[in-house]
Parts: structure tokens; sequence; C-alpha cells
């Protein structure tokens, strides 16, 4: 169609960290990878050439894995590029839904009795104390406002960031993520009030003052939760 | 209608039917209709230590399964007139021979001719246990100052709070040792109830005359002079709702106590 120019769909730049690829997010996604592909031939040098990382924007589109493979297959073709990260605006909500559930703090006013198990996504507040043999669970962390004389798995999924804090600190155990803690074999009478417990950088889980952890995780302050 | 209270406590040995058989004759004495329900099938012991194993005839499986009326299998404790019953649990089957529906129909019918049924459950938490509570609307949960009966106490509790038809459990502590505790090698009563979050029926001192009451088939609540004896009356004064305090727990304790308030009025 003379006369008509096609309005290019992609748009690169560079930048220090390496190349940026702007993708249009309203064209179909077939014309959208035949253009990366051309853009990135015409642009590509044959000679060696250091590696060269890609950050891809794709807009308002969400990609399906299937997709994603296949732009990434596209860009490594092209000798010295790699795919550094793809950054979509938009999520499915199964996907908004399940990041919100392991981000949201579960409050729970019970007493966690021997034998019962109170597994939770996120972070667990619990209103009340786990008894010896009782054991609470969270993929997040683990916040008891009575006394903690059963096991603490904090940081389920793998959250090394997890910690554990109690009004009360005289658990059997102490889990975060897949370290392992337990009561020293003597019984002491400390006071073990407004503890906390955490992976310090000898992957120990250690206990301290509750007061530690605005230096030790900052994070735990947020009115808005990030990824 | 009467009251369903079955007595349990996870574990074995604790003197859950002990209790049972004083609570129930504590209650007989204050004039309340009562019958007491021995669920612990094979290992009946409830017959044995009110002293009425001699008359047994029928028992609960019989009647469960139909070959007798519930009128037959009672027995009758003839020191209270006719306020006192055993429905005795059956020596020669085991605790699968009764569903807990069988055994709520049993107990709704016994309610509507007593005061106060009281279940005595067999250890444990399987089938046994669960007839016994599928009954009841109450529970007391009995446990001794053992760190192991203490678990175990937490562990049924844990399993009553789930029974949405029941009142939320008191507790009764058993065979507590005043000097152990005033030299603190036992747990201590508050660290208990603390612990286990429950409202406190009543507490019993270790007493050898109980076991020696049970030997001879006649409840301690029946000798007044014993101080278990006074301990069970009250608990039974509770459940009916008057407030009792709480015993103190030796005699020297309170005349310290005394001696305490009288140095306070010399002092001025």
């Amino acid at each position: 169609m003379a006369g008509k120019e096609k309005r290019p769909y992609v748009s690169m730049k560079g930048t220090k960290e390496g190349l940026t690829l702007h993708l249009d997010d309203t064209c179909a996604y077939d014309e959208l990878l035949k253009q990366v592909d051309e853009l990135l031939t015409t642009t590509t040098r044959d000679e060696e050439g250091p590696l060269v990382a890609v950050h891809v924007h794709v807009g308002n589109r969400y990609l399906t894995r299937e997709q994603e493979e296949r732009l990434r297959d596209v860009i490594r073709t092209k000798k010295h590029l790699i795919v550094h990260s793809i950054v979509s605006n938009v999520m499915t909500k199964q996907e908004a839904l399940e990041w919100k559930k392991k981000n949201e703090i579960v409050s729970v006013a019970k007493i966690v009795r021997s034998g019962q198990v109170l597994h939770v996504d996120g972070d667990l507040l619990l209103i009340g104390d786990v008894n010896p043999g009782g054991t609470v669970i969270a993929t997040g962390n683990i916040f008891i406002l009575g006394a903690l004389r059963g096991i603490a798995h904090a940081g389920y999924e793998g959250n090394r960031q997890a910690i554990i804090a109690a009004s009360v600190m005289k658990p059997t155990q102490l889990r975060i993520s897949d370290v392992m803690n337990r009561a020293p074999d003597y019984r002491s009478d400390e006071g073990n009030e407004m503890e906390c417990a955490y992976i310090d950088e000898h992957d120990q889980i250690v206990v301290d003052r509750l007061q530690l952890l605005m230096h030790l995780r900052p994070n735990l302050t947020r009115s808005e939760r990030s990824f | 209608m009467g009251e369903a209270i079955v007595i349990t406590s996870g574990k074995g040995g604790v003197g859950k039917t002990t209790t049972t058989a004083n609570l129930g004759t504590a209650l007989a004495l204050l004039g309340k209709r009562v019958c007491l329900v021995d669920t612990d099938i094979g290992l009946r012991n409830l017959d044995v230590i009110m002293g009425l194993e001699n008359r047994i005839i029928y028992d609960l499986v019989d009647v469960v399964e139909g070959r007798c009326t519930i009128q037959k299998a009672l027995v009758k404790d003839k020191r209270f007139e006719d306020r006192l019953y055993l429905l005795p649990a059956a020596q020669t089957s085991d605790k699968s021979a009764v569903t807990p529906e069988q055994m709520k129909q049993l107990i709704d019918d016994l309610r509507q001719d007593y005061d106060y049924i009281l279940i005595d459950c067999p250890a444990g938490i399987e089938q046994g246990y669960k007839n016994a509570v599928a009954g009841a609307d109450e529970a007391i949960v009995v446990t001794t100052p053992d760190i192991s009966a203490v678990r175990d106490a937490d562990r049924i509790i844990g399993l009553l709070e789930k029974e949405e038809h029941m009142k939320r459990p008191r507790l009764v502590i058993n065979r507590i040792r005043s000097h152990m505790l005033k030299n603190h090698d036992m747990l201590d009563i508050d660290e208990i109830v603390m612990h286990l979050s429950i409202d406190l029926l009543g507490i019993i001192v270790d007493d050898e005359h109980v076991i020696k009451a049970s030997n001879n088939g006649e409840p301690i609540v029946l000798d007044p002079n014993s101080k278990a004896s006074l301990a069970y009356r009250n608990i039974a004064r509770r459940l009916l709702g008057e407030s009792v305090p709480l015993m103190s727990l030796d005699d020297e304790e309170q005349k310290g106590f005394f001696s305490k308030i009288k140095k306070l009025f010399s002092a001025r």
C-alpha cells in the first residue's frame, strides 16, 4: 500500500544496562514477533562482540507461557543477545489473587493445641497461644500475640527473609524456610518475652529482641506491599 | 431434661473413672437423680469402683443391640434409694460394638429420667472417645500435674472444642501433692490452668484413702472426713451452679496465712 507507512510496533533503546525493547500492546502477536525479528536482524552486527542484555517491556499485553517462550526464541536466535527480563503491566486474576493471598496478614483467634496444625498462606497473626505439640505454618511471617510453646514454621515455601515473633518465645522448634532450630535442652526460667527469630548471615536461626527487627527487616514496614 | 457430662482425659490412669464414680455419688448425695454410663467397653471398671460388679446382668452393648431395655440393664445403687444408677460397659465386646449415633440415642433416652448423666470415657482419642462424646453436652477434662497428662489434656481439649454441640470443657486437676507443689517439683496449678486456658472446676489432693475406698467398692465421697471427699463434693456443688472457693492445699499454709494477718494487726 503505497503512501501509507506501517506504524512500527517495536521501539528500541540502548541504555547502560543493554537494550530495551518497547513492544506495542494492541497489534497481533504474530505481527509483533515478525517485526521484532526484522528489527533485530537489521540492527544486529555479525561481528563478534560482547553479550548484550535485552529488557523487554510488553506494555498492557498478557503473555502466556508459550507466547513468552516464542518471544525469547526470536531474541535468542540473534547471536549476542540474551533476554534479561520480560515485563508486563498485567497479570491474570488468578495470579493476582494468589499474590494477594501470599501478601495478606491472616489473623486467627484461637489456641493451637497439641496435635493441631494451623496452616495459612501469607503472614499469620495469631491471637492466642501455640501449645506444645501444636504447629503453626505460614508462607510469610508469623506473629504470635500469645505464647509460642510449640512449633512455628515461617517462610514455608522458601522465604528466608521470613521472621517469627512472639510475646512469649518458648518454642519446641523454630523453622524458617529450610532452616531449623530447636529449643535448648536445659530449661531456662528467663523471660523470653517479646522476641523474634530470623535467619542471620551464617544461615542460623537466631532469637533476639523484637525491637531489632526494624533494622534487620525494614521491609516489615509497609503500607503497600511490593512484588 | 437431664444434662449429660462426659469425663475424659486422653491419658489413661489419671482418675477418670474415680472422678466419675465420686462426682456421681456426690451429686446423688445432694439429692439429684444420677445415671453413670461406663463407655469403656472391653475394660470396664466403674462397676468395680462403685461396688456393683456382682449385680450386672445386662450391659450397654445389650441395650444398644436391642437384647434388653435400658431399665433392665441399669444397676441400682441401693445406698441411694433410687437416685443413683449405673449402666455398665460390656466386658466381652470391644469399642467398635457401638457407634456414636447409637450412643447419642442412648444418652437422649436416659435424659428423660435423670438430672445428670455422667459418661466415663475410655483413654485415647479413638472410637471409644468418639462414642463417649457423641451424646454429651458438656465435658470435664481430668488431668494430673504431670507434663504428659497435661499434654494429652491439651490434645483432648482441642478435639472437644471442635464438637459444636458441646459447651466449653472444664478442668479437674487430680492427685495434687501439696509438698511437691511447695518445693516446685510439680507443675503449678496456675501454670496448668493458664496453659490449657479453660475454666478450673476443681482440684483434688492425692489421698491414699481414695485407693482404699475404691478397692472396697465405696467411693471416697461417702467418707466425710477425707480431703479428697470434700474436694469431690465441692466440684459437685460447682456443677450445680454454686460458687465454692477452691480448697486450700494444706493446713500449714492456712495457719501461715492467719498468723500473717495477726502480725499485720499486732504491728499497728
